[in-house]
């Protein structure tokens, strides 16, 4: 079976006319050899050869030809100085991706900022506001002396005009919060610019593969590619489409799950 | 109670210092990988950790691998904070000895329970 797909690949790496003139020369080296007709045979044996070089530079050619028209496709050309200056498509994705990770990080940074300093505001709203309700129940009740009293209905003054202070404090800082947010339009807008980018890369180098892979087998080059695991101790980073994989878990109470199915 | 946060971005250090704050936790010190924090954890007298995985240097797995093979550390808590989500990576942190296991992105109503249990477990 294997042997039978090889075969297959081996032609369609060919172009018919050579494949064609192949076998011919082959079936007439045959019959040379066996008719006892060496001197022709020796000449059959160096034809075969010149059309296997043939087609070897004829695929060289066109790899070539391919490579220089990726790079030219990726903008980048080695050759002119004022180009080699600007940035190339490839180090523009990467100072995107820079500026990615520098949009998130101070919209990260900013919003909790605001919520760092909106806490303390909410929590001295809630114990005043929770001091001044048992003071109130207290003077309900009416265990409370006019000195008390007279106390009391300053610190209840007070706490409505802070009230109405901390209130805008905090307002302000969520509306702030809401516009930090407006990170994600930029850097949605340049990721898909730089996915987009990706994709071409992807399918340029692929051609390229598939070019090379007949050089390969023109000239029977066999490589040995060692797959390299990737060790998961020094961690792999988040899991895209973790639902669709049977060794991912898709959330905490799969965590649980494995866990306690260990014993713990 | 003294707790150390290990992780290589500031923003998740400053997230889960939060978060501890608000569960009663203030003595919170932060590190950036397992390099920084090993030599703060031999010296500090700390009583709680919480670590990422992946980290440049030193990873919060082998961290918690120096943990455990400390005679000084080695009943210290581990909780691990993470987006590492393969099984076999979380079996492998329950062999190592995490006490502990939160995959990001998680909750402050999660970081709460694990964290509870720990302390359940430990008294």
């Amino acid at each position: 079976m294997d042997r039978m797909n090889d075969n297959e690949k081996i032609h369609r790496g060919l172009e018919p006319e050579i494949t064609e003139k192949l076998r011919h020369q082959a079936a007439e080296l045959s019959q040379c050899v066996e008719g006892g007709d060496y001197v022709r045979a020796m000449a059959l044996i160096n034809e075969l050869g010149e059309v296997r070089d043939q087609s070897l530079y004829r695929e060289v050619g066109r790899l070539t030809r391919t490579l220089h028209e990726s790079i030219r496709n990726f903008q980048i050309d080695p050759r002119s100085a004022e180009q080699k200056e600007v940035l190339s498509m490839m180090t523009d994705a990467s100072d995107r991706l820079a500026y990615v990770v520098q949009m998130t990080g101070q919209a990260a940074n900013r919003t909790m900022d605001l919520v760092e300093e909106s806490m303390p505001v909410a929590n001295a709203m809630r114990d005043e506001a929770s001091a001044l309700r048992d003071e109130w129940q207290r003077l309900r009740r009416r265990e409370m002396q006019p000195a008390e009293f007279r106390e009391l209905y300053g610190r209840i003054d007070n706490f409505f005009v802070s009230l109405t202070q901390d209130a805008d404090t905090i307002y302000s800082s969520l509306s702030e919060i809401l516009l930090a947010q407006d990170f994600q339009d930029l850097t949605g807008q340049v990721i898909q610019r730089v996915t987009t980018l990706v994709k071409d890369v992807e399918e340029q180098m692929l051609s390229l593969v598939v070019m090379a892979s007949h050089v390969d087998q023109l000239t029977g080059t066999v490589h040995q590619i060692d797959s390299q695991e990737v060790s998961a101790e020094q961690g792999v980073g988040p899991q895209v489409k973790a639902e669709e994989r049977e060794d991912v878990v898709s959330g905490q109470n799969d965590v649980d799950d494995l866990l306690s199915s260990l014993g713990f | 109670m003294k707790i150390l946060i290990v992780d290589d971005f500031s923003t998740m250090r400053r997230i889960i210092k939060n978060l501890l704050r608000d569960l009663g936790f203030s003595n919170a010190d932060e590190a950036d990988d397992g390099n920084t924090a090993l030599p703060m954890l031999k010296s500090g007298k700390y009583d709680f950790l919480v670590t990422d995985w992946n980290m440049p240097g030193m990873s919060g797995f082998d961290l918690l691998k120096a943990v455990r093979a400390d005679d000084n550390l080695k009943t210290l808590p581990v909780l691990m904070v993470t987006a590492e989500a393969k099984r076999d990576q979380i079996v492998a942190a329950a062999q190592a000895g995490v006490n502990g296991y939160v995959v990001k992105p998680f909750t402050a109503a999660v970081l709460k329970e694990k964290i509870e249990k720990i302390f359940e477990r430990i008294q």
